[in-house]
């Protein structure tokens, strides 16, 4: 049996590898660094798909000022991009603290470490949450729109700002439809929540308020805003509507075209999926520390290992920050 | 791994200032927008070039700070360095120049 083992190594050293460390970098680091090589690629095929989807549909891509424009505490105040701002900070000071847990292993300073693991784990979760209320946002909406026959957005403004459907639209549904539930229907069917408004109520609206104009999905090269339509044209739109549009799923969303949201849904919750990972590997190696399994060790490697991951997933939120909100 | 022993905490916060400032300064463009920034460049807007160099700044400082590359032996940060470097460059330009034909062929074909 010995003869088939390259390194001799008794079962304690399975996780370092034996004592061999090419370019100096033990087993655990090299590997975990060639994961993060991998993984780096999974994302940059997804942004890749990203942006062959926006040169694709480069005209009429939804803007993201326009989208994100929620911050917790101000209703109805349009602030665009201050909260993505606040999560890519809180990511940051999360890498931080993870960088001098690092530096505190380093020193075998073991109560140093575990406190700073824990304000990690502490700047991880309100990251998470964070990101769970911007998904309720987005899924909620915030304005709604109508959709097309030919598979257009139109959004509706009044004096150059977009205006919700409740804002021009009065009283109930007026149709009478219901939403179709699973215990009333004849076989076991039932539906999405149904909108507000019926697409009929919307184009008397329209036609009642005189200072509402229909925004289109293309953008004017010229100004890089979306176009709006003259009260005729936008009348000529509306009549093509067949759907009212509140918030976002992955076959239709009030932003625009269906497949800004499916990548929003896909990237943000891949990346969200990572930190949620990080956050519980961050929760074992705690452990571990407080146990004091990394004193009696000898060294603080494990750390160092976790949080080369935690901050691959810092690095991954720059690139999205920059490609989802930014550019 | 020379260093191994040392506090490296000074470099960590200088790093951390650099990281808040380059993001303040992309958001505060983010917000602004200013129009000879945003409607004139070479390619896309000079806002856009702007926002993926200082991407590519803090990348390099997360990457070489916080997740030590600058320690580690030089062959063993180029195989990471250079391999992602290369594969990603090519899908982003495979992908890029497969986007804009799509839309040069099906754009004109779309009526607003």
């Amino acid at each position: 049996m010995e003869a088939n083992i390259a390194i001799p190594s008794d079962s304690k050293g399975t996780w370092s590898g034996g004592g061999v460390k090419p370019f100096g970098a033990s087993y655990g680091k090299m590997m975990m660094w060639f994961f993060i090589v991998s993984d780096a690629l999974t994302f940059s095929g997804f942004l890749a798909a990203y942006g062959l989807t926006r040169f694709k549909f480069i005209d009429s891509w939804p803007i993201a000022d326009e989208v994100f424009t929620h911050f917790p505490g101000l209703h109805g105040v349009h602030a665009p991009m201050y909260y993505v701002a606040l999560m890519t900070f809180i990511l940051i000071v999360s890498s931080v603290t993870m960088v001098l847990a690092v530096d505190a292993g380093h020193q075998k300073k073991q109560s140093k470490v575990a406190w700073y693991m824990f304000a990690t784990i502490v700047f991880g979760i309100i990251f998470v949450g964070s990101q769970a209320w911007e998904w309720k946002n987005f899924i909620n909406g915030s304005y709604g729109a109508v959709k097309t026959t030919d598979g257009k957005i139109l959004q509706f403004v009044k004096d150059g700002h977009q205006i919700a459907l409740s804002d021009f639209v009065v009283g109930e549904r007026t149709d009478g439809r219901v939403q179709h539930k699973r215990e009333n229907g004849l076989w076991f069917e039932g539906e999405g929540t149904i909108a507000n408004y019926s697409v009929a109520q919307v184009q008397e609206a329209y036609k009642a308020n005189q200072d509402v104009l229909i925004r289109s999905e293309l953008i004017d090269p010229a100004t890089k805003q979306k176009i709006i339509f003259s009260r005729e044209d936008g009348a000529l739109r509306l009549a093509k509507a067949k759907l009212v549009v509140e918030g976002a799923n992955l076959h239709v969303n009030e932003y625009g075209n269906s497949i800004f949201a499916d990548f929003f849904f896909f990237i943000t919750g891949f990346h969200g999926f990572h930190v949620l990972s990080g956050i519980i590997l961050n929760i074992i190696i705690f452990i571990n520390v407080i146990l004091g399994t990394y004193e009696r060790r000898g060294h603080y490697e494990m750390v160092e290992k976790v949080g080369l991951y935690w901050h691959f997933v810092d690095l991954v939120w720059v690139f999205v920050f920059t490609f989802f909100y930014l550019v | 791994m020379a260093h191994a022993h040392e506090s490296n905490t000074k470099r960590i916060w200088v790093v951390l200032g650099i990281l808040s400032l380059l993001t303040t300064v992309e958001v505060v463009l983010g917000i602004i927008k200013p129009a000879s920034l945003h409607l004139h460049g070479i390619g896309t807007s000079w806002l856009n070039w702007i926002f993926i160099i200082l991407t590519l700044v803090k990348a390099y400082y997360i990457a070489w700070a916080f997740m030590h590359l600058e320690g580690e032996k030089k062959w063993f940060r180029r195989s990471i360095v250079w391999s992602a470097v290369f594969l990603i460059c090519y899908i982003i330009v495979l992908f890029l120049t497969e986007g804009g034909y799509l839309h040069s062929t099906l754009g004109p074909l779309v009526k607003w």
